[in-house]
């Protein structure tokens, strides 16, 4: 057959759009999903958490997180009466086995944080990678190319809420993916699975039927540290003021 | 052209130049990787290599569809927001091969007490116990953990876990 000008006039412009199509952010694993149509966060509603380590454990489950290292953790809170500004704050073993009783004689008020990454949308961790080895994605998780961690560290000095460590084995960054292989399958995190109560939601901040935009209307929510603009996504319902 | 005439050397120097650019653009194009710089300043390929990470928990909609009796019997209760694997952990490798991988039972003496044991840093709303105070016998023989309240069934549904 042959091939006149008029159908190369045709068939180029075809090829480019096909060609563009199949260079468009699609991670290799998970076909059905287009990195550009998400923008992840999470919820965590303080009045709904019951301190029970389910999270952290599936975490370190899902994630093969090492033991004394976390990913997610939580925090108990106790803010007495009269120290307002300087709450007592515990996290034995990141919480995974649980809490030691409350004093009974205790005055103020105790609950618990549950802690992860940010997933900041200007996060300081990104910006001081001198190799590019940590990055925002174009869905907004912040995430770690471990084959281009050298591991100096300047990311976790770097991190305002400590959610970053130095992984004891392979020596390189490690933090919260957000479960990065799950949400691009349709999945919700590793830490929403396994929490009884609701106290975590995966949000999809571009994702109109989401319920978190109905959540973040008649709620007031609050993130951690918004005083160092990181554009932190990880949103805080009921957050005391003394929680840092 | 007389100007020129004693500059060879600055055409060598300046010919050194080009050389050595063009061997650091040669190497630079073996050593950067193909995708590094296509959304950002970093490889885009490792997006792939971290959604590669094979998952543990299945989720509940991959249990709910084979065990769909307790997912209906569980609705009904006050456990009907507890997804499956916050109790009975981690059971992708289940679901994936359900002949070979049984699932444990927990240990309700244990897992209920996780959750359900009385502390002032839980809300307040939260239905708890001091295990001291209360009934010794095991959970399960006044409630299914699958839905809690008490002679809300006949224990047909035998506290166990989803496998049979």
């Amino acid at each position: 057959m042959n091939i006149s000008r008029r159908h190369v006039l045709v068939l180029l412009p075809a090829a480019a759009v096909a060609w563009k199509f199949v260079r468009a952010g699609t991670p290799e694993a998970s076909p059905n999903y287009t990195l550009s149509e998400h923008w992840w966060g999470m919820l965590l509603d303080i009045t709904k958490c019951i301190g029970c380590g389910n999270c952290v454990r599936a975490c370190q489950t899902e994630n093969d997180v090492p033991d004394g290292f976390f990913r997610t953790w939580v925090e108990r809170y106790h803010r007495s009466d009269y120290h307002l500004e300087t709450p007592e704050v515990i996290s034995p073993d990141g919480g995974k086995e649980g809490f030691p009783a409350v004093k009974d004689d205790a005055n103020g008020i105790y609950f618990f944080v549950p802690k992860m990454c940010n997933h900041c949308a200007d996060s300081p961790c990104t910006q001081v990678c001198p190799v590019g080895a940590t990055f925002i994605s174009p869905d907004g998780v912040v995430l770690i190319d471990p084959k281009y961690c050298l591991g100096c560290a300047y990311c976790v000095q770097a991190c305002p809420y400590g959610c970053r460590y130095i992984h004891p084995t392979k020596h390189i960054a490690d933090k919260c993916t957000l479960c990065y292989h799950r949400i691009t399958k349709g999945l919700t995190t590793a830490c929403c699975e396994a929490c009884p109560t609701g106290a975590r939601q995966l949000a999809d901040l571009k994702n109109p039927k989401d319920p978190i935009h109905e959540f973040l209307k008649t709620h007031t929510v609050q993130v951690l540290k918004p005083q160092m603009a990181t554009g932190a996504k990880a949103y805080y319902n009921g957050l005391d003021g003394s929680v840092r | 052209m007389s100007g020129l005439k004693d500059a060879g050397h600055l055409f060598r120097f300046v010919g050194l130049f080009v050389i050595a650019f063009l061997v650091f653009w040669v190497i630079r194009g073996y050593v950067v990787p193909k995708s590094f710089g296509k959304y950002g300043h970093y490889r885009a390929a490792a997006l792939g290599d971290i959604a590669a990470h094979p998952a543990k928990f299945a989720g509940h909609q991959t249990c709910e569809s084979c065990h769909s009796d307790i997912a209906d019997a569980k609705a009904k209760g006050a456990h009907a927001h507890v997804n499956c694997e916050a109790c009975h952990g981690a059971l992708a490798n289940h679901a994936n091969d359900p002949a070979s991988v049984t699932p444990v039972l927990p240990d309700t003496a244990v897992l209920c007490l996780r959750c359900h044991t009385a502390s002032a840093a839980k809300p307040k709303g939260f239905p708890q116990i001091v295990a001291a105070d209360h009934y010794p016998a095991p959970c399960q023989s006044c409630h299914n953990p699958h839905r809690p309240a008490m002679g809300s069934d006949s224990g047909t549904g035998k506290a166990a876990g989803g496998a049979k």
